[in-house]
């Protein structure tokens, strides 16, 4: 076996190693959190290893079967594994992300009793997550991607007494599986016409897919359409968008940890790498590139209004990722796969960091997460206020931070794409910028500067979480600040992903982008005179203004504005659309069909009545069962005659 | 060997019988010998048989030669994965603890049950499958009619009357066989050549026999009534083993035997089965009662397994035989487990209704942990055994029709709901009585059986292959033989 495929397996089945000793060895707490640890370490490790070999050296794609899942003249079935830049870049994200996050549990959960459970589930949401972007077909693909799901309905019910906890997961598994619904079509597609379900085989003849059409409903659909569009369904499933999107806020009922590692920096993230993955495919379809385009816009914008009314600190960083997924899913349907990629890894560090920081909030206010209680915090955790600031400023697009390099080339791209919906996406993107100025600040002055809110008996008790906790937050403090200086001429210019993302010609963005480029410092210095940086700017501005010069103003504004107020405290009524009308609706169609027609038609009607029939008729022959010899006798001497009659 | 698998589960159950009056405590343990006996044994055909040699250990005598009929017995890919699910299903409900009220007697009905049930699926003549899969409904009647529930009467009668009505038309049919071909050997009737009507009628003999014990709809109303009445072993046994005779009857017989006339009806069978996923689906999700829901989520699985089958005549034919198949196995393993689950839950409460529950893993955590797995798996999560059978079949309706894939999909948003809504409110939250504060995790017993059911859940989900290449050379043949029948 080669070393590389080795080094991946055991990245990719160590997590898993430690999950099931975690889980299932009956350990106690600190041998839980040491192995897990220890094997997310180690898996970390062998992905920098394999990031080193791969694009560093420029070393050659790993691409090996392990075993055959199912096989026959008729189909194969392979589970193995594609180890190439696209893929070891998001192995070294998850498995950094989730080891950094594993440590910061040990004080995150420290005096939870689930102690064990809640390791062994990360450390198996790490293999899964694993899993999906290793994986060199779609069977791993899909195993992986419900796998992830599965372990995000297991900790968003952490906490399973909370019944708002146990409706949030539940919420979250099913609306993933209306994702999913449409993903296995489109799967089925693939297999469908190509006969493989095999990336390599897949992607080397998707050229066929120009001109295929299928037939439904009397209507020619372009095969790359369907196919496209089917995936691009459970990508918006996963990755949260517009009109999925109802279960990601829901999600911050779950423990914070897991909020950073599933619900911000990785699992939310897969449908971007999905779409990323299969540019071969994509690319052939300008309907769904236009389509998820507008769709990452609307969501990038219309979610990050939605941050600015919440009061909860998690669910304010939710909406903000909602809304820089949103961002990436735009660059997607304009072909800048590689700066969606690109902005993936550098929210998965500053996103990662905002929540971990939010979470040491919490756990300095033993739980309470309204930020209308908060304020003045930054004289007793200094450090978690450095943290959260350099997130946010990275968040905000600042000129030289990570995020700014990865938001800036989305905006950008959007200018060079030729789709009809690159007009509005770049309007609602460029406008986004200020919303996210905005709320990140908002949230900043809200819970650290300001008037203190806090109770004068819990300010007694407020301090610096331990080191488990800050130390985290300041080794995610530096990717989240200078990674794009190394990485933004790499990654979106410099050939950085190789074959693993295919762009035609007629869609390559970045490289017109290209040359407009000048260098990390020169970019940063002209962003000075664009429109986002003022963007946000202003947002800041606004969040200055509003929250710390005249903390009146809000409420204020918020009464003024009546229903638009309330149109965003009920988050444009999604929720209350699926929750009244479709979810009550199918129980109402499913309680008639199952009293009306179950019931009553099939059992009362038909069984039961033929069973009732039966009956009277058996009380007719037994009428003429009569037990008299003669009775018997003369009937037969009738049936004789009539035979007799019938032959004659 | 294969005789050994019809007589000695049922001559030990005999035996267990002359037990009645000793402890408790051996009976049970006679009863996992001669389960345990009983799989050893079919392990070992299992490891004998040689996937490509087809039919195999073949055991052939006259039994009454006047008929032509004869005592012929031989296992074939199809034949060998039912029987070890049979044998495996017996060995977990052996291992459960008897009722008090008459130990022997029950393992007696399972053990001959058992016999009967392999008998089903290794006989190679049409009347002793018939005697076979009539006399099953013996001792499956005594388990439900004395130690079932309040309407026990009723669920059994209906169950009875249900099987067997549909069974009468099937002896008519085989009849009808012997009269064209002069023999009750199922070889002599698939090699028959019979005109399109002939097809057709017999098709439907055959469809009312099958449709009803697998069941489809709208022949399903037996199912959930009698599920709810039977005691656990009585439910895991129904719905591991004697639901996959239908499916069964279809590969033996009505594909085999009347080729053209499926070519003719599939789609009312392939229609029939989306009305399984997506109908039952949906009247699975307002259940109140578990193994209600339970069986509702049955009808809608095995659905695929119809669907699977009967699209014998679009491209992917083998993709949705092995399919419909391997959902068979798994459904056996999965939906074994669920009732098993149910029944942990109804010793300790002695209520199915969700209501009654609530918070039960605050005091029985290493059974919401297994349960949570059945559940996952019941929705089909990859991984699972419960996610294989499903794709083959959601992937090959595809390259049937567009709208056949999108309505079998559904199973994906449905199948969690319903299950995961129940495992919601039955296991989530703060604990809801004192009942369930009272509740006792699983012992060391139940946690066995659970396990093994877990184990093989999860080796499926795993790694079918071992599985499909068991199978595969039977069902090429049998798709071979389907094509060349199909114009009639």
């Amino acid at each position: 076996m080669n070393p590389a495929l080795m080094a991946c397996l055991a990245a990719v089945l160590l997590p898993l190693l430690g999950a099931l000793i975690a889980g299932l060895g009956g350990v106690g707490r600190s041998t839980a959190h040491r192995v897990t640890i220890a094997c997310t370490g180690i898996s970390t490790l062998l992905s920098l290893l394999l990031y080193k070999r791969i694009i560093l050296e420029q070393g050659a794609s790993l691409n090996e079967v392990a075993y055959t899942w199912l096989g026959g003249e008729w189909l194969t079935l392979e589970i193995g594994f594609l180890v190439d830049p696209l893929s070891v870049t998001m192995m070294v994200v998850v498995s950094l992300v989730s080891w950094l996050i594993h440590i910061y549990t040990i004080g995150y959960m420290r005096d939870d009793p689930g102690y064990q459970r809640f390791f062994s589930y990360i450390s198996l949401f790490t293999f899964a997550m694993l899993m999906l972007v290793t994986a060199n077909n779609f069977l791993q693909l899909f195993f992986g991607w419900e796998a992830v799901g599965l372990v995000s309905y297991l900790l968003i019910g952490f906490w399973f007494k909370r019944e708002s906890a146990i409706a949030a997961n539940l919420k979250a598994f099913l609306v993933n599986r209306v994702g999913d619904f449409g993903f296995i079509i489109g799967i089925a597609a693939v297999l469908a016409f190509f006969g493989s379900l095999d990336y390599d085989t897949v992607f080397q003849r998707s050229d066929e897919l120009r001109g295929a059409v299928l037939v439904i409903l009397g209507q020619d659909i372009s095969m790359a359409t369907l196919i496209c569009g089917c995936l691009f369904v459970g990508a918006m499933g996963k990755s949260a968008q517009v009109p999925l999107h109802v279960w990601l806020p829901d999600s911050m009922e779950g423990p914070t940890p897991i909020s950073a590692l599933i619900h911000a920096a990785t699992m939310v993230t897969a449908g971007i790498f999905m779409v990323a993955r299969m540019s071969p495919l994509y690319e052939l379809s300008e309907v769904v590139l236009n389509l998820i385009l507008i769709i990452g816009a609307v969501t990038a914008l219309s979610m990050g209004i939605l941050g600015i009314v919440q009061h909860d600190i998690k669910r304010v960083i939710a909406y903000s990722t909602l809304s820089q997924l949103g961002y990436m899913t735009a660059a997607l349907g304009a072909s800048a796969y590689a700066a969606a990629m690109f902005h993936l890894v550098t929210h998965a560090f500053f996103k990662a960091l905002l929540f971990l920081g939010a979470g040491s909030v919490i756990i300095a206010l033993h739980h309470k997460q309204d930020l209308r209680n908060m304020g003045g915090l930054y004289r007793y955790m200094p450090l978690t206020w450095i943290a959260m600031l350099a997130g946010s400023l990275s968040l905000i697009g600042f000129p030289g931070t990570a995020g700014f390099y990865s938001k800036e080339a989305i905006i950008e791209a959007m200018h060079y794409s030729r789709l009809p919906g690159a007009g509005f996406a770049a309007f609602a993107l460029t406008l986004g910028v200020f919303f996210t100025g905005l709320y990140t600040f908002r949230l900043l002055f809200l819970a650290f500067h300001g008037r203190e809110r806090t109770r004068v008996d819990e300010r007694e008790q407020l301090r610096e979480s331990p080191r488990v906790v800050t130390i985290p937050l300041l080794v995610l403090m530096v990717p989240s600040l200078v990674i794009g200086l190394p990485l933004v001429e790499l990654m979106l210019y410099g050939g950085y992903f190789r074959e693993s993302i295919t762009v035609l010609p007629q869609h390559a963005v970045l490289a017109t982008m290209r040359a407009d480029f000048h260098g990390v410092w020169s970019y940063a210095a002209h962003a000075l005179l664009t429109w986002p940086f003022w963007l946000a700017m202003a947002g800041v501005a606004v969040a200055a203004y509003c929250y710390l010069l005249r903390p009146q103003l809000p409420g204020r504004i918020a009464t003024a504005a009546g229903p638009w107020y309330r149109l965003l405290l009920c988050k444009y009524g999604f929720d209350a659309f699926y929750l009244g009308p479709l979810a009550g609706g199918v129980r109402r169609v499913a309680h008639r069909l199952w009293q009306d027609v179950d019931s009553t038609l099939i059992d009362r009607w038909m069984v039961n009545g033929t069973a009732h029939s039966m009956y009277l008729l058996s009380a007719v022959v037994r009428r003429l069962q009569t037990g008299r010899l003669y009775h018997y006798a003369f009937m037969m001497i009738l049936g004789l005659l009539l035979l007799g009659l019938l032959q004659g | 060997m294969l005789s050994g698998l019809i007589w000695l589960p049922i001559c030990w159950g005999i035996g267990l019988l002359l037990l009645e009056r000793v402890r408790p405590a051996l009976v049970a343990a006679a009863g996992v010998v001669g389960a345990l006996l009983t799989f050893a044994l079919s392990l070992l055909m299992y490891i004998g048989f040689d996937p490509a040699a087809g039919m195999q250990y073949t055991e052939q005598y006259a039994w009454i030669p006047a008929f032509a009929i004869r005592y012929h017995l031989a296992v074939d890919g199809i034949a060998v994965p039912l029987i070890l699910l049979t044998t495996f299903s017996t060995l977990l409900v052996a291992l459960l603890v008897p009722p008090t009220d008459r130990p022997a007697l029950h393992l007696a009905a399972f053990l001959v049950l058992e016999g009967l049930m392999n008998g089903v699926f290794v006989a190679r003549d049409a009347i002793l499958f018939y005697v076979c899969w009539e006399a099953m409904l013996i001792p499956m009647f005594v388990i439900i009619g004395v130690w079932g529930g309040p309407r026990r009467v009723y669920a059994a009668i209906k169950f009875f009357l249900y099987t067997f009505l549909g069974s009468v038309f099937m002896l008519i049919a085989l009849l009808y066989l012997y009269h064209r071909s002069g023999s009750f050997a199922i070889e002599a009737f698939q090699l028959q050549p019979l005109s399109l009507h002939e097809q057709t009628l017999i098709f439907i003999a055959f469809l009312l026999a099958f449709a009803v014990k697998i069941p489809m709809w709208p022949v399903h109303t037996w199912l959930p009534d009698a599920h709810v009445e039977a005691p656990t072993g009585g439910s895991v046994i129904l719905a591991a083993v004697m639901l996959k005779m239908g499916g069964y009857g279809f590969l033996r017989f009505s594909l085999p035997i009347t080729p053209a006339a499926c070519a003719l009806l599939d789609g009312l069978m392939i229609t029939l089965s989306l009305v399984a996923i997506a109908y039952i689906g949906m009247v699975a999700l307002v259940q109140q009662d578990m193994k209600k829901l339970i069986a509702y989520s049955s009808v809608a699985h095995m659905g695929f397994v119809t669907l699977g089958f009967f699209l014998c005549f679009t491209p992917a034919a083998m993709l949705g035989l092995q399919g419909g198949m391997i959902q068979m196995i798994s459904h056996g393993f999965i939906s074994g487990a669920l009732f098993l689950c149910i029944g942990v839950l109804y010793t300790r409460m002695h209520s199915r209704q969700i209501a009654d529950y609530g918070g039960v893993v605050n005091t029985m955590p290493r059974f919401a942990a297994l349960l949570m797995f059945f559940a996952m798996a019941n929705a089909g999560l990859p991984g699972t055994s419960g996610f294989v059978g499903e794709f083959l079949v959601i992937l090959a309706s595809f390259q049937a029709n567009f709208w056949i894939a999108f309505i079998a999909a559904t199973t994906l948003i449905l199948g969690a709901a319903y299950t995961l809504w129940m495992y919601k409110r039955v296991i989530f939250g703060e604990i809801a009585n004192d009942q369930v504060r009272a509740l006792q995790d699983i012992d060391s017993r139940e946690t066995l059986v659970l396990g093994l059911a877990a184990v093989a859940v999860l080796a499926l989900g795993i790694w079918p292959a071992p599985l499909v290449e068991l199978m595969d050379p039977t069902l090429e043949q049998l798709w071979a033989h389907v094509q060349a029948g199909k114009h009639g």
